[in-house]
């Protein structure tokens, strides 16, 4: 390839099923079109990232009843769940996790209540580090 | 396209966005330079999501078709 290694780095700032669906549909797609795809997960983001946090994600407010049904169309036709996107991006090796320290102490959250797939605990100069040289930044 | 011998072939068919693209880019890793691989697919997205992927990861399209709503790509992996 004679292109530069492209750089995609997200902010992970809700922690609902609408919105980490298409974080890890992005970030899936982007390390499979060969981009390094960095996760700042941050506040509800953070939630995701907590043992069980990606199974137990519903639906923002009151739209939160209709999850299940939600869940029941995902997997009808194919679309993989939420964990088992986490996986595809975990085994190509260029996406990389990050929970935000901060938020961990805000919420009380400890590191081993995270799951095993967070490369990193970090503030927000490693985040703006990494995007500021970043081909794509998103905040979701 | 006559005389275009397959390696590798994938069925996509069934299969929504991100899919299609995550099942290339696992195929395509264990394929030589110049080998071929074509893949069936019914997603829509797909029809511009796999030239977007072949370009940005420096591969080939070297075919298209449209069977109604069945679409069939041929990609040279560089």
């Amino acid at each position: 390839m004679s292109e530069k290694k492209k750089k995609i780095a997200i902010i992970v700032h809700s922690g609902t099923l609408d919105k980490l669906y298409p974080v890890f549909m992005l970030s899936s797609t982007g390390s499979a079109m060969d981009a390094d795809v960095h996760l700042f997960f941050t506040f509800w983001g953070l939630d995701a990232l907590k043992k069980g946090g990606l199974e137990s994600a519903k639906l923002p407010g009151v739209m939160s009843l209709g999850t299940g049904m939600m869940k029941d169309r995902i997997k009808k036709v194919n679309v993989p769940s939420l964990t088992e996107l986490l996986k595809m991006c975990r085994s190509t090796g260029n996406v990389k996790i990050y929970a935000c320290s901060t938020t961990m102490a805000i919420m009380d959250v400890k590191k081993e209540d995270l799951i095993p797939e967070v490369d990193d605990i970090v503030g927000a100069a490693t985040f703006l580090d990494i995007a500021m040289d970043a081909d794509v930044q998103l905040f979701i | 396209m006559a005389g275009v011998i397959v390696d590798v072939e994938i069925d996509c068919r069934g299969m929504f966005c991100p899919m299609p693209i995550v099942q290339l880019k696992k195929a395509t890793k264990d394929m030589k330079p110049g080998q071929v691989l074509r893949l069936m697919a019914t997603d829509p997205g797909s029809v511009r999501d796999i030239p977007a992927w072949a370009g940005k990861t420096g591969n080939k399209v070297l075919e298209y078709s449209d069977d109604s709503g069945v679409f069939t790509f041929l990609i040279e992996v560089s």
